[in-house]
């Protein structure tokens, strides 16, 4: 009887293993090793056919923390986050409970706010050029009406970051906005009407009940932003390709140009260890929240 | 939960001196956000001229759509975003099963170690390694091939956690049901598991397709010609400002090349969000 | 690694004996080509490739269209480290330093042997020639080449009662005409100072006096007080003057700017030339760019490289291929398509070009500044210096910084960068 519970427990582990197999070696592959590979290929000096690389330690690291365009890159970065999350966030609660209202036309409401989620980034930032445009373009029209001149939306340090920001904004509030909704459908109304009852206003119903029931929801909204605020540079490629002088560069394209516009990998590995590093953190926090959700099941 | 939605609406209405003001809140928001394709499609009917001068009376063209169409090879771009979603979204259904099994029913040594790899592949995101896995997938003489582009996607660490939470709460019963009707594991898990998964599957595979369909940076790096370019790095390459076709017919192509997804969308908008809504907040 | 490969040569069986298919006699060529300006000319292109292949059935040319200059670099290099080469590719005349560094491409002189080929490599314009040329080879064989020329709206200069057929020659009178054809929406001129600020900077510096870099591609004179007064005078244009929009001006979109009447002037490739004549609904002229110290501008464009991997067969068919298409009447054909310049003095005498160039004189105009015209700026690392200065460019131009502290600036990057190769 033993001896049988043991094989089937041998059994189970071997089936267990066997069925996450071949999900581990494309992880291994495309996850684990490419890890572990950029690290090391940070530790080597740019390479060249006439000039072999060298293995230079931290050297990358510190030209990287020597260099003036990695704190401007990485600052806006931190602008890009900063401004691109809470506003998102924000503006996906309002139209989550916007769609959720009894409205008129509620359908087409919903539609429109979820389109750019379906939109490609790079199609994104091509409607978004033709706002762009200076003098042409959309805006400049609109605020012609009021008088004021054309201005280089792309072109000017001041405003190219913020245009960029302004497309992303666009391109992942609806996304949020569906958590959001889904949420708010799993509250039951009678917390809304007992608040009523209690003669509780909308603010404060919204402030002492509808925010805390949703904070499960923001925090996962959270996470998700923040590796958005990492990944999404698509429209780059269109709009700004990083300029004026830098003044809209992100790190992962940046990552991107030093390994293959300057052919400099090891660079661009030492970048990518960095951006990991931010992104171990998230994890962390991340991790803690989903316990947390399992928990709850 | 109709019930639920429609008890919430007449919960709504004691509320009811700020509806109009939310309507019309909600109306606005919806204009600005609809906008940017508003004017692409104004854009794409018209001459460019008449297009940046916002002249209503200009006539209605096709042109655009004309010139963008024969300027490049979209219906192999679109054939082979097709090649790819498809690819990827077996390669994830097929290995998070396995996998979302693994780790929901059968208790391996290592089991929760594994996993919590697994889990860190949500940050690892495949797009910040592009560096390596460019370098990975040349290695594996994948260079310029819809696997190549698909590959790094595929053990989708997403896709794992979501089935194996899904058949975590697939009752025993029925497990040991099928049991005595003489399934193996194989058959538990395409008879009980699967079909009970099947809302979860449904919600992933669209927000897979939907994802990878409008993907970019990667299949940028790893596509070097016209047979794997996909519609995304085909559009990018021909409305690049470089190439300085003008916005009329950047446009049209924009539309183009977004209409399949958008249509889609637009048709099955209900099961599209339902699908949303379940693979995300679980 | 040996599991890995066998799985992944599982994944490839399929496409492997594809790729076995084709008849042992034909060689097969692949080619990257990048396009920088207006037009459907990959069409072009594609017909170009397919008479070829009429004329010769036993080479198959694949070329690929690949995006930009720095696109198609980053393609056609990829597929090399990839094991999946290219054997000959048309890339960045100024591509070459990191080409020879790479060990990537092997010089023409090295593949011609008859005469008649050596007298090919001569038949080019030598402006264009000297990009191509590094420690006394020649690497690179021009295709599709540019100066900037002077686009100017002849009907606007009517309006502000300039004179249509005279053009400025000068920055000084570029400037007055600037000033007087400013005005009620329209600017008197754009430059255009993104894709490849570092190119129409060049122009400025050189007609300033003062060429930009060392012939061996290891020394940059971006700091040089001459340097730094064109870039005052180019940043001048709209701070000062107020003839040019402040901020950077779009590469790309500047061609539709001129067509819509946004500017007076521009300051482009010549190799738009054919996309503003079909599109330009104005009468418009061409002039060679305004002089100071001297007349100038760079050359531009693109090359035939051919690559190291490519078997001798392979490199002799490319060569065959690179004469065809550099042959006269084929220069004269895409000089016609697209405007950029035609690579050899026997193009010109093309009864096409020759036909083509009576009825629009415009055509001519880079073609004779080729005498001003000096190399581009090309240096080793070069994308890491061209990007310092188009930084620097741009920082100027926005007025982020000076002038002399961005060049400043950008020289000590150059300086960085290129001493291991002094």
């Amino acid at each position: 009887m033993d001896s049988i519970e043991a094989f089937q427990r041998r059994r189970m582990a071997l089936y267990g293993w066997m069925l996450a197999t071949p999900a581990l070696i494309l992880l291994t592959l495309f996850a684990f090793t490419p890890t572990v590979t950029t690290l090391w290929q940070s530790l080597f000096s740019r390479g060249t056919a006439r000039r072999p690389q060298q293995f230079i330690g931290l050297d990358n690291y510190a030209a990287l923390i020597n260099d003036p365009v990695f704190w401007q890159v990485a600052t806006n970065n931190l602008i890009y986050a900063a401004a691109t999350i809470p506003v998102s966030i924000a503006l996906a609660l309002i139209m989550a409970l916007w769609a959720n209202a009894r409205i008129p036309a509620r359908g087409v409401v919903r539609a429109a706010y979820f389109t750019p989620t379906m939109l490609p980034m790079i199609a994104a930032a091509n409607l978004w050029l033709f706002f762009y445009t200076p003098g042409l373009g959309v805006i400049d029209r609109i605020a012609a009406l009021f008088g004021i001149g054309a201005t280089n939306w792309l072109g000017q340090p001041d405003t190219a970051l913020a245009a960029v920001i302004i497309v992303t904004i666009w391109k992942e509030a609806g996304f949020f906005m569906i958590f959001y909704l889904a949420a708010l459908q799993t509250i039951p109304p009678d917390l809304r009407e007992a608040a009523i009852m209690e003669g509780a206003g909308r603010w404060t119903y919204a402030r002492r009940i509808l925010l805390p029931l949703l904070m499960p929801t923001t925090l996962f909204i959270l996470v998700n932003a923040l590796i958005n605020s990492v990944k999404l540079i698509d429209h780059l490629f269109i709009l700004t390709k990083g300029g004026p002088n830098n003044a809209s560069k992100l790190l992962l394209y940046w990552i991107w140009e030093t390994a293959f516009a300057y052919f400099d990998r090891p660079m661009a590995a030492a970048l990518t260890v960095m951006v990991l590093i931010v992104l171990g953190i998230v994890a962390v926090i991340q991790f803690r929240a989903l316990e947390r959700r399992i928990h709850y099941r | 939960m109709s019930g639920t939605v429609v008890r919430l609406k007449s919960g709504f209405a004691r509320w009811s001196w700020p509806l109009t003001l939310d309507a019309f809140g909600a109306w606005a928001l919806a204009v600005v956000w609809i906008a940017p394709l508003l004017f692409a499609a104004w854009a794409a009917f018209h001459t460019p001229q008449a297009a940046l001068a916002f002249d209503v009376h200009a006539p209605l063209i096709l042109d655009n759509f004309r010139t963008a169409w024969s300027a490049a090879p979209w219906l192999r771009y679109l054939l082979n975003t097709m090649m790819l979603v498809t690819t990827i979204l077996a390669g994830q259904l097929v290995l998070c099963t396995l996998a979302g099994y693994a780790f929901a029913r059968f208790p391996f040594p290592g089991r929760e170690v594994v996993f919590y790899l697994v889990l860190l592949q949500l940050f690892i995101l495949p797009e910040v390694l592009i560096v390596e896995n460019y370098a990975m997938v040349s290695r594996l003489g994948l260079f310029d091939s819809i696997l190549g582009i698909g590959a790094p996607y595929m053990a989708s660490a997403f896709g794992i956690f979501l089935l194996r939470q899904a058949f975590k709460s697939v009752p025993k019963e029925l497990e040991e049901a099928a049991r005595v009707e003489g399934c193996g594991w194989g058959g538990v898990l395409w008879r009980v598991y699967v079909p009970a998964a099947r809302p979860v599957y449904l919600a992933y595979a669209l927000v897979s397709v939907a994802t990878h369909w409008n993907n970019f940076l990667w299949p940028l790096v790893v596509t070097n010609s016209t047979s794997t370019r996909p519609l995304t790095v085909g559009l990018s390459l021909f409305a690049a400002p470089e190439s300085g076709v003008n916005i009329a017919v950047i446009s049209a192509a924009t539309l183009m090349t977004a209409a399949p997804l958008l249509i889609a969308f637009l048709i099955f908008q209900r099961q599209f969000i339902q699908a949303f809504l379940r693979a995300g907040v679980r | 690694m040996k599991i890995m490969r066998s799985l992944s040569g599982a994944f490839l069986a399929t496409a492997l004996t594809a790729a076995s298919l084709p008849a042992a006699a034909e060689t097969q060529l692949t080619m990257y080509y990048p396009i920088a300006v207006g037009g459907p000319l990959t069409r072009v292109v594609d017909g170009l490739v397919a008479d070829f292949q009429a004329e010769h059935p036993d080479i198959k040319v694949n070329a690929i269209y690949a995006g930009n200059y720095d696109d198609t670099r980053i393609r056609a290099l990829s597929a090399i480290q990839s094991g999946d080469p290219a054997q000959l590719s048309v890339l960045f005349s100024i591509d070459v330093y990191d080409l020879i560094e790479q060990d990537l491409i092997v010089p023409f002189d090295a593949i011609v042997s008859t005469d008649e080929e050596r007298a090919w490599l001569e038949s080019f314009y030598p402006a264009l020639m000297a990009n191509g040329q590094v420690e006394g080879q020649t690497w690179g064989i021009p295709f599709q080449r540019s100066t900037i020329v002077l686009y100017y709206n002849k009907d606007a200069f009517a309006e502000a009662g300039l004179d249509p057929d005279a053009p400025p020659t000068t920055w000084d009178e570029m400037v007055e005409a600037g000033k007087a054809l400013t005005g009620d929406g329209r600017f008197g001129l754009m430059v255009p100072s993104t894709g490849y600020p570092y190119w129409m900077f060049q122009a400025f510096a050189i007609q300033n006096g003062k060429e930009l870099m060392n012939p061996d591609g290891t020394e940059t004179y971006f700091d040089d007080p001459a340097v730094v007064e064109a870039l005052q005078f180019w940043r001048d244009l709209a701070a000062e003057h107020g003839i040019m929009p402040a901020g950077t001006l779009e590469w790309g979109t500047l061609r539709q700017a001129f067509v819509q009447g946004q500017t007076a002037m521009m300051w482009h490739t010549t190799g738009n030339l054919t996309a503003v004549r079909n599109e330009a609904p104005f009468d418009f002229g061409v002039a060679m760019l305004p002089a100071n110290v001297r007349p100038g501008s760079p050359t531009g464009g693109g090359n035939f490289y051919i690559f190291k991997g490519a078997s001798d067969a392979e490199r002799k068919a490319a060569v065959t291929f690179i004469r065809w298409i550099t042959a006269p009447e084929r220069a004269a054909a895409w000089s016609i398509a697209t405007g950029y310049v035609g690579i050899t003095p026997e193009a010109y005498e093309t009864e096409a070009l020759q036909a083509y160039a009576a009825d629009f004189p415009q055509a001519l105009v880079a073609r004779d500044q080729l005498e001003v015209a000096v190399a581009e700026l090309s240096t080793y690392e070069g994308g890491r210096v061209r990007e310092a200065l188009n930084n620097a460019v741009q920082a100027a131009l926005t007025g982020s910084q000076t002038p002399d502290a961005a060049l400043s600036a950008a020289q000590a990057t150059a300086d960085r960068l290129l001493r291991p190769y002094r």
